[in-house]
């Protein structure tokens, strides 16, 4: 029985299609996953098994073409697996959309579009919302609630155009609060910012963490791993080499949990990714 | 006022202003997008291929708007199915499609021995639209429109972040395809007042114009109409006045503006701008 209502439904789109979270279940289990990219012979992921808990953050790290971006694509429901499992919070992919909030890397977005920051973040409550239902009061209420923790409350009337990398991270990052998600999909959450906005943006996912959300991002940042993350992910040729725990700067007190990460046909790493 | 009133005292001048209104506001709001989304080349691609919809619809004595109307619809769809998941470049789907339709038109034309009878195809004949004509463009005006408002925050969503409305259940393909088909029908009603060649400059100039004066999207979707209404009657009452193609003279008119705007502007931003302008010789 699915806790998300129907398996792959038609139309997804907008709240009625969700139901509640099921309690209890594992934020992301991926079991086995080949992935291709339309159009090509090889395999973009090769066999990729492992799992994220409630109030983890892992990095996905590895060498450009390793499949990092392919991974979190995958979950996020933009490619289809063509072997293996991908289970969100105990559903198959596309039934809980509103529970994942995958943050693209920022040069997949038309900046150049005339909408605002505050409009560009309510669109993180167009899930909720689905056909023919406009933002309330409340909604907004909710998006500027998000600006002001992160600090671009007074840039939300300014156009998405006039906005500087690490304020478009921290929109990103406002619309993925703002829609209640639980699962934090990252692309490159920290390429190209300024210190301040990488600490704010480090920050706001442990507290995410704390709350019981989960994190799995994509970075090339390998400096500050330890204070970012829990956990790592060594991907290299679409196959994971190694799987990692950190030694946590500061402590996420967060529920006894199973193993975090196991590896089907890889090799293991020396230290496993469970918490 | 004389001048004003005169060319109004006539039934087909009035029935050509609402047409010419009409179709106006429609291309122009959906225009908006047509800009933003960098959709130039595909009204075009559309308008164009209208036209064997239409010979066959005149061959055959059906309804020429509604054989308009199929022509695009399938062109429309038809991009959007070779284009889909990147199995050709748009643009190169496009290219094909657009060139391969206008032949079929010519030939089928060719076929009838007579090119007069589909100039106003061609080149528009807003002055000879009839009441029932001016409905038909009001009914599709209200349904593009109404499309426009009722998925407005859905078109815009998968215009700035197509992956993220994809993550969210929200297929930016279907959203596309919609567009499409609102292009299709916008073009249709287009055709009858600019024509098949011209039917792009009223989509695309009063919104391109609009475009350089505001970045909020509620403003340029009221100065795109603004625009179009200003071109539509300025291109009238000249056509009127000086025995000119009306077709023509809508948009020459929207593109006079469009000018105007655009040295305007560049003038009060960059007054470097002056630099290029010839000097007068002391």
């Amino acid at each position: 029985m699915s806790s998300c209502g129907r398996e792959h439904p038609r139309w997804a789109y907008g709240e009625r299609q969700h139901g509640r979270l099921r309690t209890g279940a594992v934020p992301l289990q991926v079991s086995n996953l080949t992935t291709r990219y339309p159009g090509t012979g090889a395999a973009v992921l090769a066999n990729v098994s492992f799992a994220v808990t409630a109030g983890q953050r892992v990095a996905l790290v590895g060498p450009n073409g390793a499949g990092k971006s392919t991974i979190l694509k995958t979950i996020a429901g933009l490619l289809r697996p063509e072997y293996g499992e991908v289970r969100v919070y105990g559903d198959p992919i596309g039934t809980c959309h509103h529970r994942l909030a995958y943050l693209p890397q920022r040069a997949d977005l038309d900046w150049r579009f005339p909408i605002t920051v505050a409009e560009l973040v309510m669109t993180g409550r167009y899930v909720h919302l689905g056909w023919f239902r406009w933002p309330r009061a409340r909604d907004w209420q909710r998006v500027h609630g998000c600006l002001q923790r992160l600090g671009i409350a007074d840039l939300a009337n300014r156009q998405i155009a006039d906005l500087s990398g690490g304020q478009q991270q921290r929109a990103l990052l406002a619309r993925a609060l703002v829609q209640d998600a639980r699962l934090f999909l990252l692309d490159e959450p920290l390429n190209a910012v300024d210190e301040a906005t990488r600490d704010l943006v480090t920050e706001v996912l442990a507290d995410e963490a704390r709350a019981g959300g989960s994190v799995l991002a994509a970075t090339h940042d390998l400096q500050r791993l330890g204070e970012s993350f829990d956990a790592v992910i060594h991907l290299r040729e679409g196959r994971v080499e190694q799987l990692e725990t950190l030694v946590v700067a500061h402590a996420v007190p967060r529920p006894a949990r199973t193993i975090a990460a196991a590896v089907s046909n890889q090799r293991m790493g020396d230290r496993s990714c469970s918490g | 006022m004389q001048w004003v009133i005169e060319p109004l005292q006539y039934g087909f001048m009035r029935q050509a202003l609402v047409a010419g209104l009409l179709v106006g506001a429609t291309c122009s709001l959906l225009g908006v997008y047509v800009v933003l989304r960098r959709l130039a080349f595909l009204g075009d691609a559309v308008a164009h291929t209208t036209l064997p919809g239409i010979v066959i619809a005149y061959l055959n004595q059906w309804n020429l708007f509604l054989g308009a109307l199929a022509a695009a619809l399938v062109t429309a769809l038809g991009i959007g199915c070779l284009s889909h998941r990147e199995r050709l470049r748009e643009d190169t789907a496009i290219g094909v499609l657009f060139s391969g339709m206008f032949a079929l038109g010519i030939v089928l034309i060719s076929r009838t021995r007579s090119y007069r009878d589909f100039s106003h195809i061609l080149f528009g004949n807003i002055l000879g639209v009839s009441t029932g004509d001016l409905v038909g463009i009001l009914l599709v005006g209200l349904i593009v429109v109404g499309t426009l408002w009722a998925f407005h925050k859905e078109l815009v969503l998968t215009s700035v972040d197509p992956l993220h409305a994809q993550v969210i259940g929200l297929s930016a393909d279907k959203i596309r395809y919609l567009l499409l088909i609102l292009l299709a029908m916008a073009v249709v009603t287009a055709i009858q007042a600019v024509g098949v060649v011209l039917t792009t400059a009223l989509l695309v100039t009063p919104a391109a114009t609009a475009s350089l004066l505001t970045k909020r999207l509620q403003r340029m979707f009221a100065l795109a109409v603004l625009f179009s209404t200003m071109g539509t009657t300025a291109g009238l009452y000249a056509s009127f006045y000086l025995g000119v193609s009306s077709g023509g003279a809508i948009v020459l008119a929207c593109t006079l503006l469009f000018g105007i705007v655009f040295v305007t502007r560049s003038l009060v931003r960059y007054p470097s701008f002056l630099i290029l302008l010839p000097r007068p010789i002391r």
